[in-house]
């Protein structure tokens, strides 16, 4: 890792990511050995939008590894409803904090906000756009279940407006990857989605279809993303299309064994709750990933010696 | 060709619609009815006295038709040439002195435009108030803004941000 920002996935390559999830990894096994690393650092949370569970995900990864967290709070009550601006609530709040972790209703927010500071910032969501650290643990659930090359994927659900998506879907272009896309047409990938993957992979392992039916047997990992009912403009319409892109047991019958069923959660009725006791599901351990995932990453970007590692010499 | 008359398509009856001029620029082959958006990238709107002569949907051998902007006593510097080629890209700029055509150029497709267009996507947040320059990269067939993504093909000249 030799980035001072995370941004976007589209900036990882294959070695950057190996070595998060490398590190998350040992972590994992063991986060005693890693509780001071970052002892007397302080990463600042500067959330303009809310969003819990990823909060507390960087809050509790930060105070694993011996730090602690500056949080902006709830927008209602920061001067951000006064009409400051992003540019200025970083600047100031850098002074205070080694690091910032910005989510932001804006699209490209994060890249103009990391043009402000000087101290590692981390893209938690800026709108319509990226999550990068939404993909890493997802990529380390998926290595965990599938293995990360020779891999079939089907993403499915709202591929139109799923950042999460479209933030895997460049990163596994790393890798030896057959990515199928299964939508309604109107929730298709954005045409500009499509243009990168062509950019990044030639395109030959990019697939787009609008059942999940023909494809499943064939899956090692399955994707799923809720379809949001205020995209549609009525409730029969959202009716008809969502029933299509749900899973239940009888669905998985056609399945692979080994099918790993992931979901970036919260869930509404995409998968059905007998699902999850099964051997398919991960999506709660996937959930669970974005700690030792978020305090990998925060320790190699606060760290001169790129982690406990010692091997940032890429 | 190096008389005065080459930045025309060498047809007297067209030199009558648009006057010489000493010393400035001459845009020529603009395609036809571009030539406003012309003068909108290059940020002159009149207000500072410039003088300027604009030729519109002027018969032409090399485009059906074309337009020819002329702005006296500015030389355009690489950078807005280079923007130009967005809407312009068949544009020949050339460089007046004294009356004489001392340096004629195409324009050239640059990597990246800074603070010409504006973005498109109300979700940006460049569209917002904060103080940052719109950037966007130059692709094969459109540009693409650096901070949001989002890629236009067509109607780049809608975007100029006047
Ligand atoms: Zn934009």
């Amino acid at each position: 890792m030799r980035h001072d920002h995370l941004i976007t996935s589209k900036q990882l390559s294959r070695a950057d990511i190996e070595t998060v999830l490398d590190y998350a990894a040992e972590i994992d096994a063991d986060p005693s050995t890693v509780a001071d690393r970052q002892a007397g650092t302080l990463l600042g949370l500067l959330f303009f939008e809310p969003s819990t569970r990823t909060k507390m995900s960087f809050e509790t990864a930060m105070k694993r590894l011996g730090g602690d967290v500056v949080d902006m709070g709830s927008v209602e009550s920061s001067s951000v409803t006064k009409g400051e601006t992003l540019a200025d609530t970083v600047r100031v709040i850098e002074g205070y904090a080694d690091a910032l972790v910005v989510r932001h209703p804006k699209q490209g927010s994060a890249t103009m906000a990391s043009e402000f500071v000087d101290v590692p910032l981390v893209n938690a969501g800026d709108g319509a756009g990226h999550h990068p650290t939404q993909t890493l643990l997802d990529l380390y659930t998926i290595r965990e279940n599938a293995g990360l090359d020779d891999l079939t994927i089907g993403i499915m659900g709202d591929l139109k407006y799923g950042r999460t998506v479209h933030s895997l879907a460049y990163a596994l272009t790393n890798f030896d990857t057959r990515q199928h896309f299964i939508s309604p047409e109107s929730l298709q990938l954005p045409r500009e989605v499509v243009y990168d993957l062509h950019q990044q992979q030639d395109g030959t392992g990019i697939r787009e279809h609008d059942a999940l039916e023909g494809i499943l047997p064939s899956l090692d990992v399955l994707y799923v993303t809720r379809i949001q009912r205020e995209r549609f403009p009525d409730e029969n319409e959202y009716q008809q299309v969502a029933g299509e892109y749900q899973i239940d047991a009888e669905t998985l019958e056609a399945a692979s064994d080994d099918l790993t069923v992931m979901h970036p959660l919260p869930r509404v009725d995409e998968i059905a709750p007998e699902i999850d006791e099964s051997d398919h599901a991960a999506y709660f351990e996937q959930a669970h990933n974005g700690v030792p995932i978020r305090m990998a990453l925060l320790d190699l970007l606060l760290s001169d010696d790129a982690g406990i590692r010692g091997d940032g010499d890429e | 060709m190096s008389n005065g008359h080459d930045h025309h398509d060498g047809n007297d009856d067209h030199e009558l619609r648009v006057s010489k001029i000493r010393d400035g620029t001459v845009i020529d082959h603009v395609h036809g009815g571009q030539a406003l958006n012309v003068l909108a990238i290059l940020g002159i709107d009149g207000t500072n006295g410039e003088e300027v002569s604009v030729g519109m949907n002027v018969p032409s051998d090399r485009l059906a038709r074309k337009d020819i902007v002329k702005v006296e006593g500015r030389e355009l510097s690489q950078d807005e040439v280079d923007v130009l080629s967005l809407i312009a890209p068949d544009a020949t700029i050339n460089i007046v002195r004294g009356f004489d055509v001392v340096e004629k150029h195409r324009v050239e497709r640059p990597d990246v435009v800074e603070g010409v267009l504006s973005c498109p996507n109300a979700g940006c947040i460049t569209t917002g108030d904060e103080p940052v320059t719109s950037r966007f990269s130059v692709l094969e067939d459109g540009v693409r803004c650096s901070y949001c993504e989002t890629i236009v093909r067509d109607e780049i000249a809608s975007l100029i941000d006047t």
